[in-house]
């Protein structure tokens, strides 16, 4: 493989900075505020064609159309729109990092996570397209990838060299008007990945995208594009960590996954932006849109461990179109402190024979509230459609909550579907039972709380898995009374 | 002139025939005003996404029916559970009849609420329960409010328990080519009582009728209320009910609600549990053919520690029916040690039919057992394949796999011969005879 000592210390020093601290990189950004010049300029900015600017501007005017929405079972302020810049761009990609300036508890946080030297020569089957404020400043793999003729690239760049494929799907799956956020998504997305896998390519390795958050007061606006064509496979991993700030930030993301004839794409999701601290001060919002959708045969499975932010509003969903298709959904949400969490899932069944699961496990402690919220829909032509769905929710603590709203409709009267929902608490019993054997009440929280959520975990990539896992533990620390 | 502002500009004729001075004519007043600001339900609100009532809206409905229709007991006796003896509260068109029904003051009062809203005696007891649980926010529940002049009115003192069960009866003449009904039903058990009550609504011809039902009940300490509503009217016939229940330490409330016809039915479900180790039970069957509609949405707030809940809703949706269910269920921060269950199973045997099905928990304590199911599916095929290969029809077969799929429902009936008139009108509604009763 061609992949050097040289290039993986590259990678490790760039990967660094996955853990949130602010770090000095002069950056170009725009003034706050947003109108269709910001718009405009943003796309000159990024040299891209005519048709994306107009796309752009398309989407603004329903954008401005639009109305916020309120029916999550989340409280926040609300973000002023105006005062957020929409674009801020890396000068250098080679910045002084100073650890001084950073908050002692992350850094022990991040130590706690532990992805050491020598761990992260394991992770080197990993590429990565570091997204680092809006803009990639990093790719690796990139030959290899090409070799097989997959594309694997930032957004921007894939609407420069491959206007074709972008100009047909994006906005396929989710559309400008969509809703609220994916509309100023569309309008201003800074940057974000691109992957294509070619007709019957199966990708050797796992594809990553690290995102953080830098410059203060920037919305991070990504937007994935992943297309997987005729009998590819693709496994994806998108990771999030963010530094710490007063302020709340912004988070509004659009992916889109297209899954053609016989393709799968398996989409996992470590999320662990800022959640605010103990006072709930801070924090960011994470507002996303993740819609797949799947052609004949395909198969699409989401796989999202989420502990951070500060209010998570976040749906990824599958509209299972072809026949025989497949929707998988694997989920933890961990709520801690103030957090509030409002994520769940929408499986479309419209082809005969699809087939859908939805794991979501939601773990509640400190003052936070966690929301499970899914819609399983079968169409009236869609013969055959099996749906089976759980969600357990684990309170720790009496000042938090738990919730489900889960809708069904079926409108076909062959259709399956289960559903079934749980809450409880920790039992004294398992507690004591651990006590008992000499584990104490911390260790032996992570030991059921990781029990708990282990067919989701199990789901994950090896190396996330591990790094999920050890997340879990962090989220939790002290939440035990 | 639209419904609503019909109905708005005919309270002021309705004040003409009431008590202007009497303090539950101030809530009416309220409630008119709730209603006026907020209209019927949209389905925009997320309580009403599933049901429209924008067809409903577009009759003139009369408000007002104008004389009293004598009805003869022989051409009634069937919707009447007349195996046995029991007590009878029944109005035409909105009217009481005196002729049909069985009322006593004997101990317990099983009478009108014209009586209890008028009369001083019964003062005490308005003053205290009238619209004291039912909701003054919702738009429906105001309006009924606001029109609340007629219905049943029910009060059992301390360590009672009526001799028989008590039937309230609801009969449309069709007098009018269409007409609103409002009933407004009191019910309040005191300590360590106990009643049966039974309740339907029925119309005797193909003209539209809305009723826009408000119940309220009130179980004490230990009090046990036993709840039947059977739902089995005409293809023109509409039902929105809205019960409101209050109860407190250890009574048992049970309310079992039998959905088999009807143009429209929405059945508002609201348990409020005001104290501890209470037990709330709401049970229903739900089957349907035809372009029928049925909507339940069930709510109970565990408000104190100890108490439990538990929910049982069956439905077979036949034809282009449609059904929801919205199983709403919430246990607040002091309400430790709460168990909270909830079950609906679901049969679509045609293709046009559709279920909409949404149970929904918040939770906000932690030491709680709370769990949902839901299912959508079909008859099990190895089973009518058994039960034809004994010589079984397909008809017949369907029909003992649907009565085995509801009788977990059925079996918690407590008056054996209105078990027996359910499982009559279940073999009805699925076009079967098995001859032999289950």
């Amino acid at each position: 493989m061609a992949y050097t000592e040289e290039e993986l210390k590259k990678e490790l020093e760039t990967k660094e900075y996955e853990y949130g601290f602010y770090t000095d990189i002069e950056s170009e950004t725009f003034p706050n505020g947003l109108n269709e010049e910001i718009v405009i300029a943003i796309s000159k900015k990024k040299g891209e064609p005519e048709w994306m600017t107009l796309w752009r501007l398309e989407a603004f005017k329903y954008w401005k159309e639009m109305v916020e929405p309120e029916w999550a079972n989340v409280h926040y302020e609300k973000p002023d729109f105006q005062a957020i810049s929409y674009y801020s761009a890396p000068k250098k990609a080679d910045p002084n990092k100073t650890l001084d300036d950073v908050d002692p508890e992350l850094l022990e946080m991040y130590k706690k996570l532990g992805i050491s030297v020598d761990e992260q020569k394991k992770l080197q089957n990993v590429a990565v397209d570091i997204v680092m404020d809006s803009v990639s400043v990093a790719t690796t793999f990139k030959k290899t990838l090409a070799e097989k003729g997959i594309i694997f690239c930032s957004i921007s760049e894939a609407i420069k060299e491959h206007p074709e494929l972008v100009k047909k799907y994006i906005g396929s799956v989710v559309p400008q008007r969509d809703n609220f956020y994916a509309a100023l998504n569309s309008a201003v997305f800074s940057d974000g990945s691109f992957c294509y896998i070619p007709k019957g390519v199966r990708c050797p390795m796992e594809l990553s995208t690290y995102f953080r958050i830098n410059q203060a007061g920037t919305g991070q606006f990504e937007r994935t594009l992943v297309i997987a064509d005729e009998d590819s496979y693709v496994s994806y991993l998108e990771g999030c960590t963010a530094p710490s700030r007063d302020e709340n930030q912004l988070h509004a993301a659009v992916v889109e996954l297209i899954a053609l004839d016989g393709a799968e794409i398996k989409y996992s999701t470590v999320q662990n932006w800022f959640p605010g601290n103990k006072e709930g001060k801070g924090g960011v919002y994470n507002f996303v849109t993740k819609r797949a959708l799947c052609e004949k045969n395909a198969k699409v499975s989401w796989t999202q461990v989420e502990t951070g932010s500060a209010v998570t509003w976040k749906y990824p969903s599958c509209i299972l179109k072809g026949d025989n298709s497949i929707g998988e959904f694997y989920s933890i949400a961990v709520t801690n402190n103030y957090q509030q969490a409002d994520t769940g899932t929408k499986m479309v069944h419209i082809g005969k024979n699809t087939k859908s699961t939805i794991i979501s496990k939601g773990i509640s402690a400190g003052k936070s509230q966690n929301s499970y919220r899914g819609l399983v829909q079968v169409n009236s032509r869609a013969e055959g459609a099996r749906n089976f769905s759980q969600c357990d929710s684990l309170l720790m603590g009496n000042e938090c909550g738990a919730h489900t709203f889960p809708y069904i409709e079926a409108k076909n009267k062959s259709a399956m579907i289960e559903h079934e929902a749980t809450t409880s608490k920790i039992g004294e019993d398992q507690i004591f039972y651990c006590n008992q054997r000499g584990i104490d009440t911390e260790k032996a929280i992570a030991l059921i709380v990781n029990g708990f959520s282990k067919e989701v975990l199990n789901k994950l990539p090896m190396e996330f898995a591990v790094e999920a896992q050890k997340l879990l533990e962090i989220s939790l620390e002290g939440s035990v009374g | 002139m639209d419904l609503k502002d019909k109905l708005i500009s005919s309270f002021m004729a309705f004040e003409n025939n009431v008590d202007v001075e009497h303090p539950v004519h101030d809530v009416r007043m309220a409630a008119i005003k709730n209603f006026e600001e907020k209209g019927f339900p949209s389905k925009k609100e997320e309580a009403w996404k599933y049901t429209s009532l924008n067809s409903i809206q577009k009759i003139d409905f009369s408000i007002f029916p104008k004389k009293e229709n004598a009805l003869e007991y022989k051409d009634v006796k069937r919707y009447f559970i007349h195996e046995i003896d029991t007590y009878k509260i029944v109005f035409v068109d909105g009217i009481y009849s005196s002729y049909l029904s069985e009322t006593t003051h004997d101990g317990v009062d099983i009478c009108l609420m014209s009586a209890a809203l008028t009369k001083p005696m019964y003062k005490p007891v308005i003053d205290v329960y009238f619209n004291k649980v039912a909701s003054k926010d919702e738009s429906l529940t105001s309006l009924n409010t606001a029109f609340s002049r007629e219905g049943a009115y029910i009060y059992i003192p301390k360590n009672k328990m009526p001799k028989k069960p008590i039937e309230i009866l609801h009969f449309s003449t069709g007098n009018e080519a269409s007409l609103l009904l409002q009933p407004r039903n009191l019910i309040v058990v005191e300590e360590n009582a106990e009643v049966q009550i039974i309740e339907r609504h029925q119309s005797l011809t193909s003209n539209e009728v809305l009723t826009n039902a408000v119940t309220e009940i009130f179980a004490a300490k230990s009090a046990i209320v036993d709840f039947y509503k059977i739902q089995n009217d005409v293809e023109s016939a509409s039902l929105i009910d809205n019960t409101y229940i209050d109860q407190k330490d250890k009574s048992l409330v049970k309310v079992h609600t039998f959905s088999f016809g009807g143009k429209l039915t929405r059945n508002n479900l609201n348990f409020y549990q005001n104290g501890e180790y209470i037990d709330s039970t709401m049970k229903g069957v739900t089957i349907l053919g035809e372009k029928q509609h049925v909507d339940h949405h069930t709510l109970v707030h565990h408000i104190e520690p100890n108490c439990e809940s538990h929910q049982d809703y069956k439905g077979i949706y036949g034809d282009a029916s449609t059904g929801v269910f919205n199983g709403k269920i919430i246990v607040d921060k002091i309400a430790q040690k709460t168990n909270a269950f909830q079950q609906n199973n679901n049969i679509l045997i045609s293709d046009k039919a559709s279920i909409n099905t949404k149970p929904q928990l918040e939770i906000f304590a932690d030491d709680v057992k709370c769990s949902h199911g839901c299912t959508i599916g079909q008859l099990d095929e190895d089973a009518l394949f058994y039960l034809q290969s004994r010589g079984i029809p397909q008809k017949e077969a369907r029909a003992l796999l649907m009565y085995a799929f509801a009788n977990n429902v059925l079996s918690s009936v407590r008056i054996p011969e209105l078990k027996i008139r359910i499982n009559k009108l279940i073999a009805e509604k699925l076009g079967v005879n098995l001859g032999f009763d289950l």
